[in-house]
């Protein structure tokens, strides 16, 4: 027994020491690691975001050879959505040199908030994450384009007030807010107050512990009793699919139910035809009626060199994973404009990032047109604070219904100052920015 | 023949009496602690940052919950929170009086652990065995509930995380991303080699002694004179300080940043792994258990890689939970008493070598 | 003041106010509880048999359900897939007692406790690999599951009662109804009971013990099957359901750890409490306090009785 314990040490302490002298990145490639969570509980969402992400990165690769004639180096680390995991794959991959990560969850992306700046290594955390961060001048390698959740929220409540003819009407009505109890879902209720305050009207909570995201019938009674007029949802994984088939369970009017960027359409299918009416907000399509996944189809999925079901392609949660790839990029591809290097690192993939200036025509370029509004970041402002849109599901898929709505960023603005600032105080010493800005061009 | 204590005699009481009475003993200790001492100029920062630190850190939890299960046989599913206690209590104090050193908030924050420990280990008097695992398990979904839901335990911030700030000790770095894996990794080490050698005297003298009684039989233990009540509390009291100190070190040398979800459930129930596959009661055994459920999986993760295969992540995930289990149950049947006994029958070994007879 | 009344009256005038809303939490509350008792039962008929805390039910029954839904989505038809999964439950059940329990004899009972946990990595693991880590939709119309409601005009209000909901009710009492008369009038059945009693008379009358515990765990299996249908249909099938099967814990234990009718009537405390306290003492503290409450109910209850409201009383002897 003896003798096997020690053979076995052995092997595991030789297997970690080779785990860890694996030679560099070949020179004339960047490295893009890719954090997936394509296991553990909220791996439903994962698994498309993930298969998304990876597909257009390798269509550049087959189709372009690469950015700017650079290969990308693809690395999938797991994750399970577990900090701790996440963490350990972030040592993983630094030593490698990445030019970016994804930490593709706010539990992840928190710890790497203070790194990033002492590493070198820009974070992008798109549309999720510290909301704060979306300022530059303090969180110079921090970046969560294109929106924040509190822009987020502030758009759903200009839909509703579209709906009821303005955002005087919302007095005196009640808007139910049902949403995972936890940093992510709590984010909003500081902003949630101010606009109740503001616009009148009365916030209903119905918090849902992680614990029991697939037994929320106490909380849907409670929106039965107390019948909200609106209905909006911060969830994710299996909270979603639960929570629409709780609404259709009480009958609660489905057009009235809004929720943030993240439900699939996994997540409305199951709870059958009750659910048609369901609104969620988005800023990109869904659907594959597009060059860049006509080209993803042919170069990636057709070829057998994607891992997801060719049925998925185009959906919500796969383009959204393109979405990001493609920031990834239109970053490196600038990162190797302004520097003039064609093998860029993470310090210049961060001015890329800061210089990110995607208009209409290079969407075109890309085969992006119509797919997704243009965006342009800066140095002072990391996240853009895009327009999103509501999109409904019809039974079989999402449309979109409404045009694109600006966030209210008047009140979003002074909180997300406020609290980027309480941040740089409670972190004491938090650096200055040290990282000039790039005159735009 | 290279284990043996023929003509080590002990001339006082003290000698004879001491936690390492074997020179070998004290030898091979000392080989281990500069082993660890030098580690970090061997090896990278991957294994120093996401291999040792954790280990070490866990190791230190396995001990405090080995106190509790292993030396009293009081079963508990809240050790996720109690590290939870911990780690928001160093918060709260570093941030409320950051003039103070940190180590000596991440030291108090085991008393703030101990309290609410004592607090939840009040029903283990009249509840017993596996019943007694609900009270701990109120615990756990208790305190985590007062983590997401009392927001002046996080600084009122809006992440509804923990984040930590940047400490020094000496002018080096000691917490927040500007310290060093190494520098981390040396402070867990001296905190971890501190605790074990306070917790090695004390369940080696009178204290543990009446802890293992409980365990044995808790009457009978009652009928020899230990008061119950005492010793049972003093238990969690112990157990709850050690999980304090390594859930406030978890957050500030390890994670760097935490939301309540990093103290949830699972982490109880693997630091509970760690202690029956390490084995019940033996401190040796916590830091063999932590070293098998912590860092074996990161080996199977990194084997394909080494070898050259290319399965994709998810796969190699799923074999590693699968592997994982298997080799639980496998050392489970070869070894019911843990590690902790393969390392006693391994020392026996190597006591009569070369000739077992 | 306000306070007190907030706490001790303002609940009970809101259930006097809107009785409808008080049946209809009742009912969530009930058919919530009988879910927990299938979990729970299945914990209490492999710790009668083998004196094994099987950790691993809670998987069990994520695994069962994962297995049919996706043998279907493989193309095999719904109660073809059915048929397959009880076979590979049994399997599994075979598997259990051969690898695990037979090696494992006569061990303490933390050691086969943690025996579970390893079943548990496993059969995650398995369950990923084979058939993805994707949340599945439950195949209820394939499976002649009712959909829809009935909707009740009473008591000045709407009750509405999900007809999956009453069909999981059904079958859940047609279960323990078949399991008490297999306990009961059977020969198995007969054996079962005296291996629960005594291990070694049973096996000193001839009973084998390796069939009675694959026996044991082929009927936990299917307990596990019928319950992992009805949450899925609920919500969906995926390994996020087995945080929920932790719920069966301070049942199990509120109704005592070797009660059949424990673990029922403790699944029915702990639903309809948990959906009362939350309904209307939970907005008093913001909510949510679901994932707390049942644990602390079952406390109290062990407070009072420390081995539970049915468990066999604990006689302790020098």
């Amino acid at each position: 027994m003896t003798k096997l314990k020690t053979s076995l040490l052995a092997l595991a302490a030789t297997t970690a020491l080779t785990a860890v002298t694996i030679p560099a990145q070949a020179e004339d490639s960047v490295f893009v690691p890719l954090f997936t969570y394509r296991t553990g509980p909220f791996a439903g969402s994962g698994i498309f975001i993930a298969d998304g992400m990876h597909d257009y990165l390798s269509m550049l690769n087959e189709r372009d050879g690469g950015i700017g004639g650079v290969k990308i180096a693809i690395e999938e680390c797991e994750t399970g959505y577990d900090t701790k995991k996440g963490l350990e794959c972030y040592e993983q991959v630094k030593p490698k040199g990445p030019v970016m990560v994804n930490p593709w969850s706010t539990g992840i992306t928190l710890p790497l908030i203070p790194k990033a700046a002492v590493d070198k290594i820009p974070v992008l955390s798109m549309a999720y994450g510290l909301s704060a961060s979306a300022q530059g001048q303090t969180f110079p390698w921090i970046f969560n384009p294109p929106d924040t959740y509190w822009d987020g929220f502030s758009q759903i409540l200009k839909f509703i007030g579209g709906q009821e003819g303005g955002l005087d009407k919302l007095k005196g009505k009640k808007i139910g807010y049902i949403y995972l109890d936890a940093g992510f879902g709590r984010e909003p209720l500081p902003l949630i107050e101010q606009l109740a305050k503001d616009y009148g009207f009365e916030p209903k909570l119905y918090p849902v512990a992680a614990a029991d995201m697939q037994n929320q019938s106490a909380q849907w009674l409670n929106v039965r009793r107390d019948r909200p007029d609106y209905m909006v949802m911060y969830g994710w994984g299996a909270l979603q699919p639960t929570a629409i088939k709780e609404a259709v369970k009480i009958n609660y009017p489905m057009d009235k139910f809004i929720s943030i960027w993240w439900p699939s359409e996994d997540d409305a299918r199951g709870a059958g035809d009750g659910s048609k009416g369901f609104k969620t907000l988005n800023w990109h399509a869904a659907t594959a009626d597009f060059p860049v996944i006509k080209d993803i189809q042919k170069y990636v999925v057709d070829k057998g060199k994607s891992q997801s079901p060719k049925e998925k392609v185009g959906t919500v949660l796969y383009n959204r994973g393109v979405y990001n790839s493609m920031l990834i990029a239109e970053a490196i591809r600038t990162a190797q404009q302004v520097s003039g290097k064609k093998v860029v690192t993470g310090e210049d993939v961060r001015r890329g990032l800061e210089d990110l200036n995607l208009d209409a025509a290079r969407l075109k370029e890309i085969g992006m047109e119509g797919f997704t509004g243009p965006i342009k970041l800066s140095c002072t402002d990391h996240n853009g604070h895009r327009p999103t849109f509501v999109q409904q599901w019809d039974g079989t898929k999402y449309v979109k219904i409404s045009d694109w709505i600006e966030p209210l960023s008047e009140k979003v603005q002074p909180l997300l100052q406020a609290d980027a600032k309480a941040y740089a105080e409670k972190n004491a010493p938090w650096p200055a920015r040290s990282e000039a800005c790039d005159a735009k061009s | 023949m290279f284990y043996r204590e023929a003509g080590q005699f002990k001339t006082t009481y003290q000698a004879d009496m001491s936690i390492f009475p074997i020179l070998q003993d004290r030898i091979g200790l000392a080989l281990i602690i500069v082993a660890a001492l030098a580690l970090p100029f061997f090896a990278g920062d991957f294994v120093i940052a996401s291999v040792m630190v954790p280990f070490l850190i866990l190791s230190l939890a396995a001990i405090g919950l080995n106190i509790l299960t292993g030396y009293t046989g009081l079963v508990s599913l809240g050790t996720g929170a109690f590290m939870g206690v911990g780690a928001y209590a160093c918060y709260k104090l570093s941030t409320t009086f950051p003039g103070i050193n940190i180590l000596v908030w991440i030291v108090a924050s085991g008393f703030v652990s101990c309290a609410v420990g004592v607090f939840f280990g009040l029903p283990s008097l009249r509840i017993k065995g596996f019943y007694l695992a609900v009270a701990t398990l109120a615990a756990q979904f208790f305190l985590q509930w007062c983590f997401v839901r009392i927001p002046w335990l996080y600084n009122y911030n809006p992440s509804g995380a923990i984040e930590v700030p940047s400490r020094t000790l000496f002018g080096i770095h000691v917490t927040g991303a500007s310290a060093t894996p190494t520098t981390r990794y040396y402070i867990a080490l001296a905190i971890v080699i501190s605790v074990t050698w306070v917790v090695s005297n004390l369940v080696h003298g009178r204290v543990g002694r009446s802890f293992m009684a409980v365990r044995d039989m808790d009457i009978a233990a009652q009928l020899i004179g230990i008061r119950l009540l005492r010793t049972k509390l003093l238990a969690f009291a112990v157990s709850s300080f050690i999980t304090g100190i390594a859930g406030a070190m978890m957050v500030f040398l390890w994670l760097g940043a935490a939301e309540p979800d990093a103290f949830n459930i699972n982490q109880s129930f693997i630091l509970l792994f760690m202690v029956i596959i390490g084995g019940l009661g033996s401190l040796v055994g916590s830091f063999l258990g932590a070293a098998l459920i912590y860092i074996l999986p990161i080996v199977i993760r990194a084997t394909p890689e080494s070898f050259g295969l290319t399965i994709g992540a998810a796969t190699v995930e799923h074999l590693t939970y699968v592997i994982t289990g298997a080799l639980i149950i496998f050392f489970l049947i070869v070894e019911p008493l843990g590690l902790a006994r393969l390392w006693q029958i391994g020392k026996q070994k190597l006591r009569v070598w070369p000739f077992p007879y | 003041m306000t306070l007190l009344y907030s706490i001790f009256v303002d609940p009970f005038v809101q259930m006097a106010g809107a009785p409808d809303l008080l049946v209809q939490t009742l009912w969530e509350g009930l058919v919530g509880g009988v879910l927990y008792a299938l979990i729970a039962l299945g914990f209490v008929l492999i710790f009668k048999a083998s004196g094994v805390f099987n950790f691993a039910q809670g998987i069990m029954m994520v695994f069962a359900a994962l297995t049919l839904v996706g043998l279907h989505e493989k193309g095999v038809p719904a109660f073809v897939a059915l048929g397959l999964t009880i076979v590979v439950m049994f399997l599994l059940a075979v598997a259990v007692e051969r690898v695990i329990l037979r090696p494992l004899v006569n061990q303490p009972d933390i050691i086969l406790f943690m025996a579970t946990f390893g079943l548990t990595y496993v059969l995650i693991g398995l369950g990923e690999l084979v058939f993805g880590g994707n949340p599945k939709n439950m195949i209820t119309s394939e499976l002649l599951l009712p959909s829809g409601s009935l909707d009740f005009k009473v008591l000045g209000g709407l009750v509405s009662l999900q007809k999956i909901d009453i069909a999981a009710a059904i079958i859940a009492s047609l279960m323990v109804a078949v399991l008490a008369v297999f306990f009961q009038k059977t020969r198995i059945g007969r054996a079962l009971r005296a291996v629960a009693d005594d291990h070694q008379a049973a096996l000193s009358v001839g009973i084998s013990l390796d069939q009675i515990w694959v026996i044991v765990w082929f009927t936990a299996g299917l307990v596990a099957l019928a319950t992992g249908i009805m949450w899925g249909a609920r919500s969906n099938v995926s390994f996020a359901l087995e945080i929920v099967a932790l719920k069966a814990l301070p049942v199990l234990i509120l109704g005592g750890l070797t009660s059949v009718p424990g673990a029922i009537v403790g699944g029915l405390i702990i639903g309809i409490g948990e959906k009362l306290g939350e309904f209307y003492w939970g907005p008093l503290i913001g909510g949510g306090v679901e994932s707390w409450l049942a644990y602390f109910i079952a406390l109290a209850v062990l407070l009072v009785r420390p081995q539970g409201l049915f468990g066999e009383k604990i006689i302790e002897r020098i």
